[in-house]
C-alpha cells in the first residue's frame, strides 16, 4: 500500500529525516516508537504531504503510484488520512460543517451518529478544535478521520492526554476504521505513533519500528519492541539509541 | 414629492452645497438626472421574475408569508405598500410624502431633526431636491414578530435616487426592518442618496438590517442618524456582497436614553474596483448606555476597504467595545482599519477596541486540505466562516439566506 524509498526530509535547512525505507502492506497495522523529537510526526506529515516538509531524496509510492510530487489534498483524496498530534483550531468553521465537507457523496452515515459515538454532540456546532480540551481535540480528529475513511490511516499519538473512558471510545472508532470486518476486507492499513501503547488494547499491530534522530533503526515484532522499551527505555546495550 | 424641507433647513443646506464629505472620493453631482415619476403601482407578484430575483437578493420575500409589511419604491415612485392583515393596527408604513400630508407635524418633529442638512454636499443636495422614501411607525407596545421588508430600486441609468426615510418606534414597541437597496440590471452608473432618521422611544427595540446590491459604477452616500431612547435597544446590520464604485456610510447612533444599548455589525466584501468606506459612530450619552461595533471585511481584487468605528463616551459607567477584523486576499487590495475611542468628561466610562488585519493562516488551510478539501474549498470555508452571519442575530431564515449569499460571492470570486 505504501512504500518509502530512501526518503530524506528537511525543513528550512534543517535535515529532519534521513534515508527512510518503509513498506506498509495492505491490511497491516504498524506502530512507530521513538523518543521525543526523533521525527515520528515529521514522518507522518511527510507521508501525507504537508508542504513545509521538503523531500530531498527518495520517492513515496501509494498503491503503486509515485506520489512524491502530489499535493497534500491530492494524497488525502487518494486515501491517506492523518490524525494530527497537535492540530490547529479553525475559527469560523464548525466541526459539523467540516465533517460534511470531508465526507464523499457516497458516505451516507450522518455526522451526528459519529458525534454520538465519540461523545461530541455538544461540540459539532463549535469551531473546529477552538477551545477544545486535549481529549476533545483527539476525539475531533478521530471523528474527521472517520468521515474521511482513508485507506491508510496515520495516527499520531491518538491516546495521549486522553482519559481511560475516552481511550475506549477512541479505540473502538479507530478499530472500526482500520480493523473492522469491512476495513479488513478493503485491506486498510495504519501507522500508529504511540508512547504508552494503550491504544493497542483495541487494535492488533503487525509490525513495529523504532526511530531515533530521524532514522528508522529497528524493525520487529511490535510486542517485543514495546516491552523492550518499557524495560530499558530507548537504550540498548548501555548505549542510547 | 416636492422638496419638503422647511425654510431653515433650506437655508442651512445652501451653505453646504460645495462642502466635500470627510471621507471617500468626491462625487460630481451634476452628472446625474432626476428620473420622472412614471412608475405605476404594481403588485409584488406581478413584477417580472428577473426583478423579483433582484428583490430577493436584498432579503425580500415575494410571497410575504414571513413578513409583516412590505414597501417597494422604484426611482421615486412608491409602487407597492402593504401590511399583512395580522399586523393591522400595529404599525403603519407609507411613503414619506403621504405621511407628511397625513401628519404635517412630521416636518417639525422628525424631518432633518437628526441629520444636519449642512453636514456635507450630499445632505445639502438631498435637502434641496425632491425626495421620496418610507415612513414607518410601530405603535406603542406593539411587538411586530415578523420582519418589515422594504426595497428601494433605482431603475434608470445615470439617475439619482434621493431617499428620505423616517422610522418611529413608539414606547415599548419592537420590530425588525429589512431595508434593501438595489439597482435594475440596466443601471451601470448612478447615485443613491439615502437619508434615514430613526427615533427609538423608551423600551423599544429595533433591528435594522441593510442588504445592498449595487452596480460596478454606482455610488452610494447614505446618511443615517438614530436616536435611542431610555432602555431602548438598536441593532444595525449592514451586509454588502457585491461590487460598487464607491460607498461611503458612517451612521451615527446616539444613545441618548439611560440604559440604552446599540450594536452595529457589518459584513463587507470588497470586490472589483470598489471603494468602500464604512463605519459606525456610537455616542454614549445616557446613563449606563452600552455600545458595540463589530465589523468583518474581506478585500479582494483592486478593492479599497476602510472600516471605521468610533465610540464616544459622554457619561460615566457607559461601556462600549469595538471589534474590527479584516482579511486582505489580493496583492492589489487595500484595507484601512480605523478604531477610535473618545471619552469626554466621563472618567468612569470603559471603552475598548481590537482591530486586526491579517491573512488566513496557512496552517489552517493545510489542515483542511489534509482532509481532502481542495485549497479553494479550504479558503472559501474559512472566509465564509470569518464573515460570520451569526453576529447579526437574525431570524433563522434570513440568516441562512445571507449565509448563502456570502457563500455564492466567495464561490464566484475565487
Ligand atoms: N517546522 C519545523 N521547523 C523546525 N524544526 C522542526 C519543525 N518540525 C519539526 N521540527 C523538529 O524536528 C524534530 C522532530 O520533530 P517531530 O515532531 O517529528 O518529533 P516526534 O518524534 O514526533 O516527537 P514527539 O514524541 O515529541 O511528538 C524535532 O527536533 C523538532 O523540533
Ligand atoms: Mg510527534
Amino acid at each position: 500500500m505504501l512504500k518509502l524509498e530512501n526518503i530524506s526530509v528537511e525543513v528550512g535547512n534543517k535535515k529532519l529525516l534521513h534515508n527512510i525505507n518503509l513498506h506498509i502492506k495492505k491490511g497491516t497495522t504498524h506502530i512507530l516508537l521513538g523518543p521525543n523529537g526523533s521525527g515520528k510526526s515529521t514522518l507522518l506529515k511527510t507521508i501525507i504531504g504537508m508542504p513545509k516538509f521538503k523531500i530531498t531524496t527518495g520517492s513515496i509510492y501509494f498503491n503503486g503510484i509515485d506520489i512524491t510530487d502530489k499535493t497534500l489534498d491530492e494524497r488525502a483524496r487518494m486515501g491517506i488520512g492523518l490524525m494530527f498530534q497537535n492540530p490547529p483550531a479553525v475559527k469560523g468553521v464548525t466541526l459539523e460543517d467540516l465533517c460534511e465537507a470531508i465526507k464523499n457523496k457516497d458516505h451516507k452515515t450522518p455526522t451526528l451518529s459519529y458525534a454520538r459515538a465519540l461523545n461530541l454532540t455538544n461540540h459539532i456546532d463549535r469551531n473546529v478544535n477552538d477551545g477544545f480540551s486535549g481529549g476533545e481535540v483527539k476525539r475531533s480528529e478521530v471523528m474527521q478521520i472517520k468521515c474521511q475513511e482513508p485507506k491508510l490511516v496515520l495516527l499520531d499519538e491518538p491516546e495521549s492526554g486522553v482519559d481511560l473512558d475516552n481511550i475506549e471510545l477512541i479505540g473502538k472508532v479507530i478499530h472500526s476504521i482500520i480493523q473492522s470486518h469491512k476495513a479488513k476486507k478493503e485491506g486498510r492499513s495504519g501507522i500508529i505513533v504511540t508512547h504508552v501503547g494503550y491504544i493497542l488494547k483495541y487494535l492488533s499491530a503487525t509490525e513495529g519500528h523504532i526511530m531515533t534522530n530521524g532514522r528508522l533503526i529497528l524493525h520487529g515484532d511490535p510486542k517485543v519492541l514495546f516491552n523492550d522499551i518499557k524495560k530499558h527505555g530507548f537504550m540498548k546495550k548501555g548505549k542510547r539509541l | 414629492m416636492k422638496n419638503p424641507s422647511q425654510k431653515n433647513v433650506i437655508e442651512r443646506a445652501k451653505t453646504a452645497l460645495e462642502k466635500k464629505a470627510t471621507y471617500a472620493s468626491d462625487i460630481d453631482l451634476s452628472i446625474f438626472n432626476f428620473p420622472e415619476y412614471s412608475e405605476e403601482e404594481q403588485n409584488i407578484e406581478d413584477f417580472p421574475p428577473e426583478i423579483q430575483n433582484i428583490f430577493r437578493a436584498t432579503g425580500m420575500e415575494i410571497d410575504e408569508k414571513k413578513r409583516s409589511a412590505s414597501f417597494i419604491m422604484v426611482n421615486h415612485s412608491i409602487v407597492y405598500e402593504k401590511i399583512n392583515q395580522t399586523f393591522n393596527g400595529q404599525l403603519e408604513i407609507m411613503g414619506i410624502s403621504d405621511a407628511i400630508k397625513k401628519y404635517p407635524e412630521i416636518l417639525e418633529k422628525y424631518l432633518w431633526k437628526l441629520i444636519s442638512p449642512d453636514k456635507d454636499k450630499y445632505t445639502a443636495w438631498a435637502a434641496l431636491h425632491e425626495c421620496e422614501g418610507y415612513f414607518i411607525r410601530v405603535f406603542k407596545d406593539q411587538k411586530i414578530s415578523r420582519p418589515i421588508q422594504s426595497c428601494l430600486l433605482t431603475k434608470d441609468n445615470l439617475a439619482v435616487q434621493n431617499v428620505h426615510n423616517i422610522i418611529v418606534m413608539e414606547e415599548g414597541s419592537s420590530a425588525h426592518i429589512i431595508s434593501g437597496c438595489t439597482v435594475h440590471p440596466n443601471v451601470k452608473e448612478g447615485l443613491h442618496l439615502g437619508m434615514t432618521e430613526m427615533y427609538l422611544g423608551e423600551d423599544s427595540n429595533l433591528t435594522f438590517t441593510m442588504i445592498h446590491n449595487w452596480a460596478d459604477e454606482f455610488a452610494v452616500r447614505p446618511r443615517t442618524v438614530v436616536d435611542v431612547g431610555k432602555s431602548a435597544r438598536f441593532i444595525n446590520n449592514y451586509v454588502l456582497t457585491k461590487p460598487a464604485k464607491s460607498i461611503q456610510s458612517y451612521p451615527s447612533i446616539l444613545l441618548s436614553g439611560d440604559n440604552s444599548n446599540a450594536s452595529s455589525n457589518s459584513i463587507i466584501y470588497g470586490l472589483g474596483d470598489s471603494e468602500i468606506d464604512i463605519g459606525t459612530y456610537i455616542e454614549l450619552i445616557g446613563k449606563d448606555s452600552k455600545g458595540e461595533i463589530i465589523s468583518r471585511s474581506v478585500a479582494k481584487d483592486n478593492s479599497v476597504v476602510n472600516a471605521r468605528g468610533h465610540l464616544h463616551a459622554r457619561t460615566n459607567n457607559s461601556f462600549a467595545h469595538l471589534d474590527c477584523r479584516g482579511i486582505l486576499m489580493s496583492d492589489d487590495a487595500t484595507m484601512y482599519s480605523v478604531p477610535e475611542l473618545t471619552a469626554t468628561k466621563a472618567p468612569k466610562a470603559r471603552l475598548s477596541h481590537e482591530a486586526a488585519i491579517g491573512p488566513i493562516a496557512d496552517e489552517e488551510i493545510e489542515y483542511l486540505m489534509s482532509r481532502g478539501l481542495t485549497k479553494d474549498k479550504a479558503i472559501s470555508m474559512i472566509t465564509n466562516g470569518f464573515l460570520d452571519v451569526k453576529l447579526l442575530e437574525l431570524p433563522e431564515q434570513l440568516e441562512s439566506y445571507i449565509k448563502k449569499m456570502i457563500e455564492a460571492t466567495t464561490e464566484e470570486s475565487l
